[in-house]
């Protein structure tokens, strides 16, 4: 099989115009991937559905990734003027001083695509595209028009992570219930408080629990 | 009729767009004739397959369109999976499909041994065959069960699948300590060594399940009635099947020649003469048939495993199974589980949790094609069709 | 009027039956009591596993699974309850006719089991409607599922027909149908039903 670069290469030969961006994986796995540009993504997953030589016919699997927004601690070599009292004088003195500044990274939302040949038995190819961010811009192209095994993935991917795919046939939940408005597998999703009552003595649970009976000002339990 | 409320019902009728290059099946339109009937079969249903729904349209008897609902066992799985380490996962991987819990431990193990590179002992590698081969064959063997039941013959092959499976589940027991929840395998090996009394009562085992097939071959095959309500039911076209990312015994009952076993040959399958049996009508009764000689093949596989299996540790000795951290990355494993491809796709970010954990379930994206299978057939064939697809709920929401 | 033990025996002996009406009509509950086709998860293959040949359920006269509520006498639990599910299940308890029972299958029916910190699992059925005997595992062994057969025979059998503690369709002012929760935009509604269920005290 053809490595991620050759890919890569034929990807960009035959679809003018695409953004093809090879992340690595630094696990031992060595499945690389290939990130797409939204934009081109269909045309690209058309190209490597119908290629001879790749003949990628079998999406297995589809899958979001949510990365949050990162706050990074970056320490900065500052340089200010400080009055200081040298010799019984008052001066000003340059000084370089170690800063700690906050950066905010924004998050976004990922679609993960897991691409195999029946036909050539080869694989996986792995693609993946981004959103612009986790809270407005969250559409990306379907996939389903190319690979039909991606009709209730990407329905999953909507229910459960909230990425809006544009071009799927039917876009509805698929696990949750359709008057539901969450998004449960986002990592800052809040499960609703119904830990009112704990026989384990699971730690975790347990705290949930705990915390739930303060917010409902009962105390602790009787007997305790 | 539905006492679901009336925003839970979904009008199947609403014909939502339909790509091209998908090879499906033209829809039919209702030839206006008398009235349409919209059902909701289940999440309560007489079937033996678990809480799913599924809206039918029918015009008459005829099937027109179908929608299926899911999500009655949908029990957040990946999200518990996401705030637990990497060992404490297992146990739910057994919960998945329910029927086969050592194939999914086997998955996850898989999936994990990339991620972190670690080697796993020749007679570990056995003993996974071997267990696996034995949970392939109790699948088939309950499904083809299931199967007979859903056309009405109430009990007698199913009584005689629960059976041989009681036989396989008295060695699971023998050996984990448990009939259903196994939570045998560890990243790098398996969890105990197995004594040679154990052995011996499988061999003792396995020589019985000739018996086993051929009985149902005799009781069932030729039966005028299976024939009659299964050929030519449910047709699943080989491109439609391959586009649409259908795995297992119903890909290889279209008639499509890929088993992972064959094809990625992991763990030790490549030392192993077996053939994939393939199907040529594509329909209710190839996938029946497919599954019966499958159990042979798994009967062949498991006499040849169980005749070189060698000594030795059964855990590698360096593997670290939990607390360990793997490296920032990801790993995609899978095998051929009973029901197709399951597989495994974890983010690591260096913690001791999975960053990401998915599961690829080989029964949810199998029910993608249900709705070209079953139109145009009658309303009591969209039962049998179902169950020939052989799903565990467990896996499809899970 | 109690008659004595042994003279009923002694009596038994001679082709003389004597019982009473109560006895009677408990004998005839707790030995045809047909419970309903409905498996929801692992459990449930357990429950296939007790009513096959190995375990053979039907001696307990028990064997008949009826796909309607209608038809059914008794409700077994088999498996996790989703906040998906739990409105489902509400409802097919009510269309259930009295006498009815309850049996929670595994840990997932009495608490949500392993898993209790899922955001779709419901955290344990008797939130909703009362449960008659819970069976603890996961999934429990087809012999704890005929252990609470005869532990529910048990209970119909020493039920007094009059009186306090009498069967809920012999008390006319007893609850027989339980309101069913409606599926919010992040949970259930109400999480609990404080008629049937409220939060147990723990003594330690």
């Amino acid at each position: 099989m053809k490595t991620v670069e050759e890919i890569k290469a034929a990807i960009e030969a035959a679809v003018p115009g695409a953004g093809v961006e090879i992340v690595p994986n630094p696990s031992v796995s060595g499945q690389h991937s290939l990130r797409l540009d939204p934009a081109t993504a269909r045309a690209v997953g058309k190209f490597l559905h119908d290629d001879t030589e790749l003949a990628l016919d079998f999406l297995s699997n589809v899958t979001g990734v949510d990365w949050p927004d990162k706050e990074i601690a970056e320490k900065v070599k500052v340089t200010r003027t400080v009055t200081k009292t040298v010799d019984g004088v008052e001066q000003s003195v340059e000084e370089t001083v170690d800063e700690t500044r906050k950066r905010v990274e924004p998050g976004c939302l990922e679609a993960v695509y897991h691409l195999y040949s029946v036909t050539r038995k080869h694989g996986p190819v792995v693609l993946r595209m981004r959103t612009v961010n986790r809270t407005g811009q969250v559409s990306l192209p379907s996939l389903t028009p190319v690979w039909r095994s991606a009709e209730f993935q990407e329905r999953e991917v909507f229910d459960l992570f909230g990425i809006v795919f544009e071009g799927h046939p039917d876009l509805r939940r698929l696990l949750m219930w359709d008057a539901f408005t969450d998004h449960p597998m986002r990592r800052d999703y809040v499960e609703p408080d119904d830990f009112d009552y704990e026989p384990t003595a699971h730690d975790e649970v347990l705290a949930r629990a705990q915390a739930h009976k303060d917010a409902a000002g009962q105390g602790t339990e009787a007997g305790q | 009729m539905s006492n679901l409320p009336v925003d839970e019902a979904i009008d199947p009728l609403t014909v939502t767009g339909r790509p091209d290059g998908w090879n499906r099946p033209p829809l039919i339109e209702p030839d206006g004739e008398g009235e349409l009937l919209e059902v909701a079969m289940g999440p309560h249903h007489p079937s033996t397959h678990g809480v799913f729904r599924m809206d039918v349209a029918l015009d008459g008897e005829r099937v027109i369109r179908l929608k299926p609902v899911f999500g009655y066992l949908h029990r957040n799985h990946e999200k518990i999976a996401e705030g637990i380490s990497y060992l404490a996962s297992m146990p739910y991987t057994d919960r998945l499909d329910y029927i086969c819990p050592l194939t999914n431990n086997w998955a996850y193990a898989l999936a994990v041994e990339k991620l972190t590179g670690q080697e796993v002992p020749e007679r570990a590698e056995y003993l996974r065959v071997i267990l696996g081969e034995l949970t392939r064959f109790q699948n088939h063997a309950s499904s083809i069960g299931f199967l007979i039941q859903e056309m009405g013959a109430s009990g007698t092959p199913l009584m005689y699948a629960f059976r041989e499976r009681e036989k396989i589940l008295d060695l699971f027991e023998e050996l984990t300590g448990a009939r259903m929840m196994c939570n045998y395998m560890r990243f790098g090996g398996c969890r105990v060594d197995p004594t040679a009394a154990w052995l011996d009562k499988t061999r003792k085992v396995v020589a019985g399940l000739y018996g086993f097939t051929e009985e149902v071959d005799r009781l069932l095959s030729g039966n005028e009635i299976l024939m009659a309500r299964t050929q030519g039911v449910g047709i699943l076209r080989p491109e439609l099947a391959v586009n649409a990312g259908v795995t297992g015994p119903m890909l290889r009952a279209s008639g499509v020649n890929y088993d992972i076993r064959k094809v990625d040959g992991y763990s030790i399958y490549n030392r192993f003469s077996f053939k994939v049996p393939l199907g040529d009508h594509w329909d209710v009764y190839d996938r029946y048939m497919i599954r019966l000689l499958e159990m042979r093949e798994s009967i062949k596989i498991l006499e040849q495993a169980l005749k070189d299996i060698p000594g030795g540790p059964v855990m590698d000795p360096k593997a670290k199974i939990r607390g360990f951290r793997p490296k920032p990355g990801e790993a995609y494993g899978r095998i051929e589980a009973p029901k197709g491809e399951l597989g495994f796709y974890l983010i690591s970010d260096g913690g001791p949790n999975p960053y990401r954990y998915r599961v690829r379930p080989p029964s949810l994206i199998n029910l993608t094609v249900l709705e070209d299978m079953a139109l145009g057939a009658n309303m009591a064939d969209v039962v049998l069709i179902f169950g020939s697809v052989d799903i565990v709920l467990g896996e499809v929401d899970r | 009027m109690a008659v004595d033990e042994g003279l009923k025996i002694e009596l038994g002996k001679q082709g003389v039956l004597v019982t009473s009406l109560q006895e009677l009509y408990n004998w005839g509950r707790r030995n045809s009591i047909w419970p309903m086709q409905f498996g929801l998860a692992c459990c449930a293959i357990e429950m296939i596993a007790t009513t096959m040949a190995r375990y053979d359920l039907a001696r307990f006269g028990a064997e008949v699974f009826r796909p309607s509520p209608r038809q059914a006498d008794m409700m077994i639990i088999s498996g996790t309850v989703t906040k998906k599910m739990a409105p489902q299940v509400v409802r097919l308890y009510n269309q259930m006719a009295e006498p009815k029972y309850v049996i929670a299958m595994g840990a997932c029916a009495i608490s949500g089991g392993p898993f209790k910190q899922g955001y779709n699992v419901l955290k344990g059925i008797d939130r909703y409607i009362p449960v008659d005997v819970h069976i603890p595992g996961c999934p429990p062994r087809p012999e704890a599922l005929l252990d609470a057969f005869i532990t529910l025979q048990k209970k119909i059998d020493g039920q007094h027909l009059t009186g306090e503690g009498r069967p809920r369709h012999l008390d006319a002012e007893a609850q027989g149908e339980f309101p069913v929760p409606v599926q919010g935009e992040h949970d259930l509604e109400p999480a609990s039903n404080p008629g049937v269920w409220t939060v147990p005290v723990v003594i330690r």
